[in-house]
């Protein structure tokens, strides 16, 4: 491969949302930058807060309703009314968290903490925080700031940055 | 395919400058790679590098987790031995080629 003339000296990233899918992109391009020796930091917002909330953290789902993409074991497509039935999206949820394990890919915690020993920033979003109720003691102990957009903003300066919203 | 000459010692290398064949690799070589990358070697070094190159030789994916888990250094420890790209690193100076996973 090329060497790239100018290659990344920071990305920034934004999770907006709760799924396992969502927040693992997230996650999963983080640690990858923190890896690759890149300044990171990630900013939870709205129903990706729940990544970093104490209580939800390590029970994310993914939604079984209205995702065509979603397959049964052996590559069947899932029936939408399938995904309605109680219990359903749990057991579709626990099954993709043990895929993963499977791949070393860690729990939501344990993920974002191997993002932080790397030196990896985390953050939440005053606005959504104000929204869904929740104070700092609800967050995660490694959450580094609560900040507001315009703060986030002016972390995101300098060249060779990226911001990336999953 | 490249070779480089590292001690007086030629090995073949990819582009990169990894080693394309583990077994050329010695203690001594694994010295002189690590200065090219800025880095002192210590036992924790090669307590690392050894465990890298035992699960490189039973075809095991290479995480960053599972060095966490090896009991030899934390994830924290393992960013403060190899700084900046820690897996790479380890990888290039462990002799074995560059690491193809994600996490």
């Amino acid at each position: 491969m090329a060497k790239e003339e100018f290659p990344l000296k920071k990305v920034c990233l934004i999770c907006a949302k709760g799924t396992i899918e969502d927040v693992y992109a997230a996650l999963v391009m983080s640690n990858g930058a923190v890896m690759e020796g890149i300044e990171t930091k990630i900013f939870f917002t709205f129903f990706g807060l729940d990544a970093i909330t104490k209580k939800t953290m390590n029970s994310l789902h993914t939604g079984t309703v209205g995702n065509p993409a979603m397959r049964m074991p052996g590559g069947l497509p899932f029936p939408t009314l399938l995904g309605l039935l109680p219990g359903v999206e749990a057991g579709v949820s626990a099954m993709m968290r043990s895929q993963m394990d499977k791949l070393d890919i860690p729990p939501v915690k344990e993920f974002l903490e191997m993002i932080e020993a790397g030196g990896g920033e985390i953050y939440a979003c005053k606005l959504a925080m104000d929204m869904f109720k929740l104070k700092k003691e609800d967050l995660w102990e490694g959450v580094k700031d609560v900040l507001t957009v315009g703060q986030f903003y002016e972390m995101c300066g300098g060249l060779q940055t990226q911001i990336i919203f999953t | 395919m490249a070779q480089k000459i590292i001690a007086g010692v030629t090995v073949d290398v990819n582009e990169e400058g990894y080693f394309t064949n583990p077994a050329q690799w010695t203690k001594d070589l694994a010295v002189e790679v690590a200065k090219e990358e800025g880095i002192q070697l210590t036992d924790k070094h090669y307590a690392v590098l050894d465990f890298l190159r035992d699960r490189h030789s039973k075809g095991e994916a290479l995480t960053i987790r599972s060095v966490g888990n090896s009991g030899i250094v934390d994830i924290k420890g393992f960013y403060g031995l190899f700084p900046g790209a820690p897996m790479k690193k380890a990888a290039k100076v462990a002799g074995i080629p560059k690491p193809a996973s994600c996490v």
